[in-house]
């Protein structure tokens, strides 16, 4: 049928369109010279390696995946709390921390860098690792700020009033009706901002880019100043890894609904 | 007193008045359904009793004692929900065992009661069961059997077949009054369904715009209605103005009921007379001269529809009964004195 | 627990944290930037506080005026061309079963994966003379011979709707696997054939979505700073490249953060007016 036919056009070119830059990028990685030519020129895997053999590489990776695993589960912290407020009390004034946590994301990251660059200059803590943790943390806070609202408003307040009529008080309704609800929520916030830092260069440069290296600011020099392979076969690491974790999450839950789809069987 | 007691019951949101001072007193292990219409303030009312809305003023008493600051959870009540509120994220076991878990009770306590309660629902095996596997009626008794873990004082529930199929519900209509009789517990379920408060009620209370109306055994409701309203609401009826004629006596569309007697103090009044005390009969006498324009024959109750003097009136009889008339044929209508109630209009 | 209004401190408790390390980290950072746009830069150093319009005065210039507005049309341009792609496609994947819906999901949030340097990196591989899909068009006898597709303006333009596509599709995703198929079907019992029936009640239906989405890749498209450079020409480059070029580069903070508070302005202007129009057709 003509509606099948353009369909699978359709989605055929935009597929093709979204694998393009993945397919020069695993060619690129598979260079067998130190050499960025595509087509590649002669196969060698030697360059996945040298994520975790080389020295620098593999201190840029430590570091980017230290600061991924901290600064997202400092934006979880910040947003689970925030959002549980939102959701149980009735208090309009507080939409204001609401577009608080809306806006780092919001704005065009040059200018939360620039922001946070000042900040620390100005405080004079300028450099310091744990900066980037924080800059970071407030950069995604949005993250897990949308997927736990979807979350919460997903909870039906019957559920809660059952657990209340029950015999349960706010703690025990939170302890074993909400938090166990919210849960996918809460992971798939994190797995948002985590894949995100791990990929985020200009607030991380703008921090701490003069002391320490992560992925993106090595893939950025070496894209400038000495031309690897390497810096390609990182990239394909990072989408095989987030290709992983959404997967985990799909399999294990729904990610359609995590996504905002209604939980229906269709 | 012992028993459920409502003292002067207000819930306004705003300038909406939901009840409106609500009075009603409950002995223990009366099974009672809550009557109305959407939006006449019936769950608000079963909610106050949960404590899941507090009353703007009034008190409400168990056992003597005000119950009406104690929160929610420390009202040890029973209560199921319209939408059943089943945790998804638990069996059907942990979901009844829910409340004995909270409180601290041991593995083995839990995995006794809930199987104690999935044999009194009829549903033995099922612990281990995901709640989303279950057919509506399953939803319904797990539930119920949650709601009754812990023995509560109080069983609630807001329209709790709602969402069952016709014949399902008729016959949980039954299952629910036979449970409630056996456990002897203090009942409270919402329902526009009066059918369904015929079936199952001790009390009905009929509630109309956030007041009530009428609270009252259901053939008292019946036979006795309050008022119009109530007379409408259940089952069919046929309400007619009353006047009094010339000699003092009560009449309908002309014709004199006698031993009918008009109340004192009723400036505007009306007849109701259920269909099924309405005797038709030949033309003549002291009887109403109307026009048949309709019957319809059920099989297992015929119904006839009189015109007389611009109103239609409703007749119900059973086969054995059956007034042999056609369409267009006259009739003479008899309203027996001891089958009508003058109510205000 | 009931969803009413907070009564003691203690209701309050769960705010703290949250507002505390939003206020601190975010609302005072962005306050200080503000402030350094009007602070006098220092040749010798950063800068020495202030309070100047000097760098305000900047802008004021035909060359800032045309990088403004080259900004906004390029962002304009992607939020058009995401949105345009993304919208039918998002909804014929709501359309799609469960398990296909999912696939495409994990992929899209794969592809975020993705930074900016490396999307730039491989669309300029991608559109290069020796190696690029010129050539696959001579092979397809498409054109006569390969041709350097970057540095140029549609290549930049390429390489942000490759950036925002993802993030477009996820936002849009929401909005229309709820929308009610009735709405459709009602619309084809009624005489519309299925594109038809797309552009008379699903896009219409749809209309506050879309605008939010245009807006939000408006705004994201504005903050692109390494595509321009990568793909495109010093005449490509937008506000964005200047402000870093100059925090970093130039050591020119009080300038870079005046330009930063003003297109933060300009993009709040715009929303803003573009909400208003909205409204105001609502209305009639």
């Amino acid at each position: 049928m003509m509606a099948t036919f353009l369909r699978r056009l359709y989605f055929t070119v935009v597929a093709l369109f979204l694998a393009a830059p993945l397919i020069v990028v695993a060619g690129v990685s598979v260079n067998e010279k130190q050499d960025l030519a595509f087509p590649p020129k002669g196969f060698s895997l030697s360059w996945y390696g040298q994520i975790f053999f080389d020295a620098e590489w593999r201190a840029a990776l430590i570091a980017s995946v230290t600061l991924a695993v901290t600064a997202a589960a400092l934006a979880v912290a910040i947003a689970l709390p925030l959002a549980w407020f939102l959701w149980r009390r009735i208090a309009p004034w507080a939409n204001v921390f609401q577009i608080l946590g809306l806006a780092p994301f919001i704005l065009p990251p040059v200018i939360t860098a620039l922001g946070m660059l000042t900040f620390w200059a100005t405080s004079g803590f300028y450099g310091q690792p744990w900066t980037a943790v924080i800059s970071h943390a407030i950069f995604f806070v949005t993250l897990p700020l949308v997927t736990l609202s979807l979350g919460f408003a997903s909870i039906d307040r019957s559920l809660v009033e059952a657990a209340s009529t029950m015999g349960a008080d706010d703690r025990t309704v939170l302890r074993t009706v909400v938090l166990p609800l919210i849960r996918p929520y809460l992971v798939s916030g994190y797995a948002f901002a985590f894949v995100l830092s791990l990929n985020e260069y200009i607030v991380a440069y703008m921090t701490v880019g003069f002391t320490i290296e992560t992925l993106p600011i090595k893939i950025f020099n070496a894209l400038r100043y000495g031309y690897t392979p390497t810096m390609a076969s990182v990239s394909v690491f990072f989408v095989a890894v987030a290709a992983l974790v959404f997967s985990l999450i799909a399999r294990f839950g729904d990610i359609r609904k995590l996504l905002g789809a209604m939980s229906s069987e269709s | 007193m012992s028993g459920l007691v409502l003292k002067d019951i207000v819930k306004s949101f705003g300038n909406f008045t939901a009840v409106d001072t609500a009075n009603l007193a409950v002995p223990h292990g009366k099974f009672v359904c809550l009557l109305g219409p959407s939006g006449c303030g019936k769950t608000t009312l079963l909610r106050m009793i949960a404590g899941l809305e507090d009353p703007t003023s009034g008190a409400i008493m168990l056992d003597d004692q005000d119950i009406t600051p104690v929160p929610t959870h420390k009202r040890n009540l029973g209560m199921v929900f319209q939408s059943l509120a089943l945790f998804p994220h638990l069996t059907v076991g942990d979901n009844i065992a829910y409340p004995l878990r909270i409180r601290g009770a041991s593995r083995d306590e839990q995995k006794k009661r809930s199987d104690e309660l999935l044999k009194l629902i009829h549903l033995p095996g099922f612990a281990d069961r995901p709640v989303s596997k279950l057919s509506g009626g399953q939803r319904q008794r797990v539930a119920i059997a949650r709601a009754l873990a812990l023995s509560p004082r109080l069983f609630l529930l807001d329209e709790p077949l709602s969402a069952l199929d016709a014949k399902l519900r008729e016959a949980m209509q039954v299952e629910l009054r036979q449970l409630q009789q056996r456990l002897g517990i203090t009942t409270f379920v919402v329902t526009h369904d009066q059918r369904e408060a015929m079936t199952m009620a001790d009390l009905v209370v009929v509630m109309g715009q956030g007041k009530i109306l009428q609270a009252a055994p259901p053939i008292e409701i019946y036979r006795k209605p309050a008022d119009a309203f109530v007379a409408d609401f259940i089952g069919m009826t046929n309400l007619l103005d009353a006047e009094t004629d010339r000699a003092g006596r009560v009449s309908v569309l002309g014709q004199a009921i006698p031993d009918l007697v008009m109340p004192a103090g009723f400036t505007k009044a009306a007849v109701s007379i259920r269909p099924e005390d309405v005797h038709l009969g030949p033309v003549g006498g002291d009887s109403i001269g109307g026009t048949v324009t309709f019957v319809r024959d059920l099989g297992g109750t015929i119904e006839t529809f009189v015109e007389a003097g611009g109103k239609t009136i409703i007749a119900v009889a059973t086969p054995r009964e059956r007034p042999n008339v056609v369409a267009g044929q006259q009739v003479g209508i008899t309203l027996p004195a001891d089958a009508c109630v003058v109510l205000k209009s | 627990m009931k969803r009413e209004a907070p009564k003691s401190i203690a209701d309050y408790s769960p705010l703290f944290f949250p507002g505390l390390m939003l206020i601190v980290f975010f609302v005072i950072p962005f306050s200080t930037m503000i402030a350094v746009s009007f602070f006098l830069r220092d040749p010798s150093g950063f800068y020495t506080p202030d309070f100047v319009f000097d760098n305000y005065a900047r802008f004021l210039s035909v060359f800032f005026g045309r990088v403004l507005a080259f900004s906004l049309m390029l962002a304009v341009m992607v939020a058009i061309c995401c949105v345009a792609i993304a919208f039918p496609f998002t909804f014929l994947l709501t359309k799609r079963p469960r398990k296909v819906q999912t696939i495409w999901l994990v992929c899209l949030l794969s592809v975020l994966s993705l930074s900016e340097v490396i999307i730039g990196f491989a669309w300029s591989t991608l559109f290069t003379r020796t190696a690029g899909i010129t050539n696959l068009f001579v092979f397809l006898g498409l054109m006569k011979e390969p041709v350097a597709l970057t540095p140029s303006f549609w290549a930049v333009l390429t390489g942000m709707v490759y950036q925002a596509l993802p993030y477009t599709i996820l936002v849009l995703y929401p909005a229309l696997v709820r929308l009610d198929p009735q709405l459709l079907e009602a619309a084809r019992t009624l005489g519309a054939s299925p594109p038809r029936a797309f552009f008379n009640v699903v896009v219409p239906a749809l209309r506050n979505t879309i605008v939010a989405t245009l807006i939000m890749v408006f705004v994201f498209a504005l903050g692109s700073y390494l595509l321009p450079q990568i793909l495109g020409r010093p005449s490509h480059w937008t506000l964005s490249v200047l402000i870093t070029d100059q925090a970093i580069y130039q050591s020119n903070m009080p300038f870079a953060a005046a330009m930063a508070v003003f297109l933060v302005l300009m993009s709040l202007a715009l929303v803003g007016l573009t909400l208003l129009v909205g409204r105001k057709e609502n209305a009639l």
